[in-house]
This record gives structure tokens, sequence and C-alpha cells, in this order.
């Protein structure tokens, strides 16, 4: 297969963390790697699975397949096939096939000689969903706590697990991830727009620069955080973000287990109110 | 200098801190599955907080059972208008079990009666519970689809207390801190509704008045729909005290992916529906026609009556007094209205009685009005 230019200068030996040279080839674009391997071992498995639960299911719909964890009298034993016992193997797979992406991403950079923020970055998502399924389940003592794995099940599942707490918007490690998440998509917006304008500019016009760029908000907020800031800081609001919503879920249960707006009464009973 | 701002700075965020988890709970915790594996239909528990709940909710030891037979209390006992058709001994364990429910430990029998004469109706408190023994048999006899036969007494309310401890009154001051105009019932963060800033009164519109609670449009918005976000606060107020009240989360009636349809809803929701109905006719029928019996200081700043909402009965428990039934040992006097002695009993006379406690007068007019059919008061 034909390569373009500048691939030759990426297709580099080595820096592999498992497995040495064996897995250290190429198929197409793609770089295997041990870790590749894992990779869709596991996804080919866990997507197998979900189709065979599908199949024991009542529909194909697929809005409304849904692969559900066990009852909860099975705590944090080993549920039969049919009853949650699927929802336990796909969940080891889709943990395999995850934390295996990452360290196939840790095995590219490496051969990059690049730092690691891509498989850090990905490593926050991993968290969220392990906090999920398996921390906030071994805290509550039983499985069944995890989130069933279907379309329109899993939403229904953030409903009836937020009403638990009667009002979740009262949630304040919810309201950190809610304004981080918006605060990251506001930031993303600003910057987008900002490079779409400078690198289109009207016809006739050259191309604008970074001190345009800076120019720009510097005008409208009196402030510009620069190319490489911006970035940063994009990279620390979207993993607040995920941060702050695996914190808000892992406390809702294990550490609290009434309505949300009742734990604010420490803030109502301050002794600073008239 | 600077290390004692840095001490200081440390010390001031180790004290957020503890005051921010002071509130916290840790594992274990209990939970209940109500619904399909993985709905997330679950009901949460802290095992520690519900041991501190417990003993509130232990049902006190019934009197002896009376012995057979005997006279009726009504042609014994001058002025018995409610329970005149209990024998004597029934009549006599059913007083001194409402004793024990009700009235301080230092007043006993006198919380009610005048020491010389039981039969007078001067003190407020004995046209008061007369009133309230007709409730209590009519939750028995015709609320059934809330109550089953698990029923209600004195005791389900008042647990040895003069007054229940959870009871309402009117939201009478509807301004805004610093007189900032109209602040639409919110922003009160009362602990019947969990101290939320949703509207702190949700009883006066749905458990005195009726307005509807359910609001979910069945409609596009364009279409004519004219539901509101504002509508739907109030009925969130309502629902959050129905939590706060018995303990529960929005769950255990309802699968939040549709609030409204029934047949995705456990059947608590219809118990609950009943429940509903039966605090509002109980707070029309029977609290409010004694407004003018109760003296100013035990009404509202509004000089409204003690009105009862879920919280009354309920307690924090999703049944109160966890289920146990007390009026399997009192089902003669409280289950159902108790029909009059057949003997009519000696004329009392009620002009004595009206110049002894004027107060009372309007009261004995309405209760005599609002009787359950089919019982005649006797005097």
């Amino acid at each position: 297969m034909a390569m373009l230019s500048f691939e030759r200068k990426y297709r580099v030996r080595g820096g592999t963390l498992l497995g040495g040279d064996l897995f250290d080839f190429w198929v197409g674009p793609f770089y295997v790697g041990f870790f590749g391997v894992t990779t869709a071992f596991f996804a080919a498995l866990g997507t197998a699975l979900i189709v065979y639960g599908a199949s024991l299911g009542p529909t194909w719909n697929i809005w409304q397949i849904s692969i559900a964890p066990p009852d909860l009298s099975y705590g944090l034993g080993i549920a039969p096939l049919a009853q949650g016992g699927l929802w336990q193997i796909i969940t080891v797979c889709a943990l395999g096939a995850f934390v295996s992406w990452a360290l196939r991403e840790v095995e590219i950079c490496r051969k990059l000689g690049m730092g690691y923020h891509v498989p850090f970055a990905f490593s926050f998502a991993i968290l969220a969903y392990f906090t999920l399924v398996v921390v906030r389940p071994v805290l509550l003592g039983a499985w069944g706590h995890g989130f069933p794995y279907g379309i329109l099940s899993h939403l229904d599942w953030v409903s009836n697990t937020g009403y638990q707490y009667l009002h979740f918007h009262y949630n304040p490690a919810h309201m950190l991830a809610i304004t981080f998440f918006f605060a990251t998509t506001l930031a993303l917006s600003l910057h987008g727009s900002l490079i779409l304008s400078a690198t289109n500019p009207r016809k006739g016009e050259p191309v604008k620069t970074a001190e345009h760029e800076n120019t720009l908000f510097r005008d409208i907020i009196g402030y510009s955080i620069g190319a490489l800031g911006i970035h940063r800081l994009g990279l620390f609001l979207a993993l607040s973000a995920v941060f702050w919503s695996a914190v808000c879920i892992v406390i809702s249960g294990p550490f609290w287990t009434h309505g949300w707006p009742q734990w604010w009464s420490w803030w109502l009973n301050l002794p600073v109110w008239g | 200098m600077r290390t004692t701002a840095n001490r200081l700075k440390v010390v001031a965020a180790l004290a957020l801190a503890a005051l921010v988890t002071s509130g916290c709970e840790r594992p274990p915790i209990d939970e209940v599955q109500g619904g399909y594996r993985g709905t997330a239909m679950v009901q949460m528990y802290n095992p520690r907080v519900v041991a501190a709940q417990a003993a509130n909710n232990t049902v006190p030891v019934a009197q002896a059972a009376a012995a057979e037979g005997g006279p009726l209390a009504g042609t014994v006992y001058q002025n018995v208008q409610v329970l005149g058709g209990l024998s004597i001994g029934e009549f006599s364990r059913t007083m001194l079990a409402i004793t024990e429910w009700v009235a301080p430990k230092e007043q006993g029998c006198a919380y009610c009666h005048e020491g010389a004469n039981f039969a007078d109706d001067a003190k407020y408190t004995k046209v008061v519970a007369r009133k309230m023994l007709q409730m209590t048999q009519k939750i028995n006899a015709d609320w059934k689809p809330h109550v089953q036969a698990t029923g209600v007494t004195c005791y389900t309310c008042h647990r040895g207390k003069p007054v229940p401890e959870y009871v309402w009154f009117k939201d009478v001051d509807n301004t805004a801190a610093g007189g900032l105009g109209n602040r639409a019932g919110q922003n009160q963060s009362t602990a019947a509704i969990n101290g939320s800033s949703l509207p702190s009164d949700p009883f006066s519109p749905f458990l005195l008045g009726s307005e509807p609670i359910r609001f979910t449009g069945d409609s596009a918005l364009p279409a004519g729909n004219r539901k509101s976000i504002k509508q739907a606060e109030w009925t969130f107020a309502l629902m959050t005290h129905m939590s706060q009240g018995l303990g529960v989360n929005c769950t255990y009636c309802h699968n939040s992916r549709a609030f409204n349809d029934w047949s995705q809803s456990p059947p608590q929701r219809t118990t609950a529906y009943y429940g509903i109905r039966m605090a509002r006719a109980l707070n029309n029928e029977f609290m409010v026609p004694l407004t003018d019996v109760f003296p100013a200081h035990r009404k509202g700043p509004g000089g409204d009556v003690a009105k009862l909402n879920c919280a009354t009965c309920h307690q924090g428990a999703y049944k109160p007094l966890y289920g146990a039934s007390m009026l399997k040992d009192y089902v003669t006097a409280l289950a159902a209205p108790v029909p009059p002695p057949v003997v009519a009993p000696p004329v009392e006379a009620p002009p004595a009685e009206g110049e002894a406690a004027p107060a009372a007068t309007p009261a004995e007019t309405s209760s005599t009005g609002d009787a359950p059919a089919g019982v005649k008061q006797p005097g």
C-alpha cells in the first residue's frame, strides 16, 4: 500500500510496552501492537455478546435493545448469563477494550516521541465509565447498580438515578460538572470560530495570523490566552467536566442517600444569615 | 507573617472541607429494588439513619382487652356523642389509650376533661378530640384504598404528643427578601420540601384546594398547550414533600422516563393517588371546620387551623409505623362510626354547655353537621 509522503517518518520501530517486536507492524495505515490485538479481541467479543444478548431479548429495534445488569439480590457475585451475567462479561470486555486502546495510544506516543496528552485525556473517559460500572456498584454492594447497555435504556437509568435524589441539580459536583461542560463548549465555539475566521478571509485577502487572533480577543475581553494556552485551557475544562461527572455520580448513593436539596442545609444553617 | 497567612489559609480550607463533608454519609448503604433490573428504580437507605428513626416507629403496647358485655357507655355517661355505642369496658380502654397516645403525661384525662364533670365540653381539646375520633372512624371506614386494612389510630399522627409533629399552615407572606416584589411562593427552603427553592406551600393549592396536579402536556407547545414550568414547580414541590414525608425517592411511585404514564408506574402510585385525595378531604371536612374551636396560639400566622399532609401520618416512613396495624386492637371503637345505643341516653342540657364554652358552640354545630352518614347524634 502506498504511503503518504510524510508517513514514512512516523513508521518508527520500538516504543512498545509489551510484546517487543512481535506485534510491532502496520496493517495498511493502522499500527497493530500487542494492545491493538487485545483491543480487537475485547471489542469483537463484547460486541458479539451484545448481539447474543439482543437475540435473547424481546426486540431487534436498535433503540430498544438493552443488556441489563443483574438484580441487586446477586450483590457482588456472578449472575447467570441471561440474568445479568452477560452484562458482567460485556463490562469486562468494555474495560479491556478501553484500557487496551489507551495503552496503544501510549505506544504510539512513545514512537512519535510526544507527550502522553491523548492517552491521559482518554483515561478520564475510562475513569468515568469505570466509576459508573465498577466503583459505585462496589461501594453500594451490588453490580445491579451499573447502567444497562442500551441506547434508550441507559438514558432511563440516568433519569431514575437522578430522581433517586429528588433534584439532581442540587448535587454540588453535578453543578461543577455542568459548568465545566458548558464552559468547554463555549471555549471551543469561541476558539473554533476564531480559527475559521482567521483562515477563511474574504476573497482577495491573505490568511490572518496569530497576531490578528490575539488582537481580536484583546479587543473583546481585554485578554488573549494565546495559541498554545487555548489548548491547555480546553484540555483542563474538558477533563474537569468528566472528572466532576464521575464525582457527582459516585457520591450519589454511597455518600448521600437523601434528596440533594437537603445536603445544602449546612449552607442554610450557616450562622451568618439574619 | 508569610507562615501565619499560609497557616490561616490551611485552617480555612480544612474548615470549609469539614463543613462541606459534614452532612455526607458513608457506605454501607441499604437498597431496595423496585423495578426491573437496570432501571434504577431503587430506594436508598442509610441503615444508621433508619436505626435512629426506628424508635419513632415502634407501636405502644395495646390496652388489655375489655370484658365481654356490660352496659353501653352512652347509657351510663352523659354527652357521649361518638362512642356512646361502645360497652363500658371498651369505652374505658379506648379513653385510656387515647390518653396515652395524645395527652401530655402530667395532665392525663384533664387535658381534655374538666376535672369535676367529664361530660362538660368546656375545654376546646375535648371538642377537637371528638372531631378527630370521627375523622379516624371516617378514614378507617371510607379511605381503605389508602389505609387498607392497616388503618389508623390517634397514635398514627400524634405519637404521644398533643399536637402532631408534622402539620402545616398557609404561607402568608409572599414578599421576596428585601421587599423585592412577589417571590411566587418560592425560595423559603423549608424542611417539608427538602430544603429546595421550590414553592414552600404546595399544600394550599393541592391538599386544601383541588388544583390539577398533573401538568404534563399532551400536545406540542405551539398548539395551545398552556402547561408551564411554573406549574411544574408547584407539582414538583408537592411531590418532593411526599418523598420527604415517606422517606422514599421519586422512583417509589414513578418511572421517571414517563412520570405521567400510569402503565409504567409502580402500584404504590395508586395508593398515593388516594392519599392525596384523602388528605384534601380530611383538611376540608375535619380540620377547617375546627378553625374557630382552636385558641389563637394553636393557629398559624394567618389565623388558619393546623392542617395535615403526608408527613403528618407517615413521619418519614414508607408506611406509618412501618405498616404495623394498631387498629386491630381497637376495631370496635375506631374502625367505623359506632352505632349509637338503641336506648336513647338521658338528654343533655345544651344551653348550659353553650354558656360554659361559647367558643365551642360553632364547632359543636358543624361537628353534628359533618357526622358520618347514618350516625344519629345523641343529645
